[in-house]
């Protein structure tokens, strides 16, 4: 096994994911920068055929495209190196510093933050909610967004379905549908 | 054993139907680990999402290694973790050469497409939740205190939200405490 390039799939999974803020999706910049211009382990080219397809599959980016470039320059221990790298390091900051928190939840302090950081949370989720929005309006259309998004209302915060299974049905839908044009307003 | 299981389902499902990368999957994660199983309630579930927002790295997977953590130890940690990353990382592997063929299809961009407004309406229902449960915690006026400062802080002057999230920590100690 060669350690030097399990060091460098390390290292450069490691800085990815420790300095990527927001997520899977924003780290993907850091990590076409490693592995397109640092080490050279892919071309653009292939880099953006990657993307594609990762973007074709659902779960998390960055541990998709980690076990995936990981598994391709440094097989299955490479794969592991990536994987470790990007995952590690941030769990158990997570769970160091939660663990922390809840060692002092008695405390009026600790309680105080809990209280505090709840309509933030809101807010985070509330621009994240607006960033579908806007992505569903600009890829179907208010029409065609505002149907999936009013059935989805009905069958998930009405009906108590589960989120799931109203995923799995608008995948099928999507997959066996004939007309590819937007005109078509009345799926429902 | 039946925590494990239960634990790897939780993750399991929101790995595969979540279209769109971690983010996408927290209102799914959030409905398994919250509402299905009931390992934590939607506050703790909050404290939990903040501090994972406001960390570096992959979201799902903070939220999974975490979870796991408090629910069944490091086994726990470890089986959440797999069920969150390798369901697709394998998928993606095998299916690289035919997906390849496919990945310009319209009907695999459609997929995604046709996900997200389901995802944005998850999304919408956790966040009134999140707003419901500071209601009922903190009062009507902090919450709409520091919802409004939050969001100015956020989207007029692009504030990190690491900074963000800190600042609510410290307001939260030194005032509501």
């Amino acid at each position: 096994m060669n350690l030097s390039l399990q060091k460098d799939i390390f290292v450069s999974f490691f800085r990815s994911s420790m300095l990527g803020y927001g997520g899977g999706p924003s780290t993907i910049p850091l990590v076409h920068k490693e592995v397109v211009d640092t080490y050279e382990w892919m071309t653009e080219e292939e880099f953006g055929d990657l993307l594609a397809v990762t973007n074709t599959l659902p779960g998390p980016m960055l541990t998709k495209m980690a076990g995936y470039i990981g598994f391709r320059i440094g097989g299955f221990a490479g794969m592991m190196s990536a994987l470790i790298a990007s995952v590690l390091p941030t769990v158990l900051i997570m769970i160091f510093l939660i663990g922390f928190l809840i060692k002092f939840r008695d405390s009026s302090i600790v309680q105080g933050m809990t209280q505090a950081i709840t309509p933030v949370v809101g807010v985070l989720l509330l621009l994240l909610t607006v960033s579908f929005v806007k992505k569903s309006r600009n890829d179907l259309g208010w029409i065609n967004a505002g149907i999936l998004g009013v059935i989805s209302i009905i069958f998930y915060a009405i009906l108590d379905w589960h989120p799931a299974i109203l995923i799995a049905i608008f995948i099928l839908f999507a997959l066996f549908k004939k007309a590819p044009k937007k005109s078509d307003g009345e799926e429902s | 054993m039946k925590e494990l299981w239960e634990l790897f389902l939780a993750f399991f499902i929101p790995g595969i139907v979540g279209y769109g990368g971690g983010p996408a999957s927290i209102p799914l994660v959030e409905h398994e680990v919250v509402k299905n199983y009931g390992f934590m309630t939607t506050s703790e579930f909050g404290e939990v999402l903040a501090l994972a927002n406001a960390l570096p790295g992959p979201i799902a997977t903070k939220m999974a290694g975490y979870i796991g953590f408090e629910v069944a130890g490091l086994l726990g940690s470890i089986v959440a973790l797999l069920a969150t990353v390798v369901p697709s990382l394998v998928a993606l592997i095998l299916l690289l050469s035919l997906l390849n063929k496919f990945k310009d299809s319209p009907k695999v961009k459609r997929m995604t497409a046709y996900v997200r407004p389901t995802i944005a309406v998850l999304l919408g229902v956790l966040t009134f939740q999140f707003f419901d449960t500071s209601y009922e915690s903190a009062g009507i006026v902090q919450t709409v205190f520091l919802a409004i400062i939050s969001f100015i802080l956020l989207e007029r002057f692009n504030i990190h939200p690491a900074f963000v999230v800190a600042g609510a920590l410290i307001y939260g100690a030194i005032f509501l405490s």
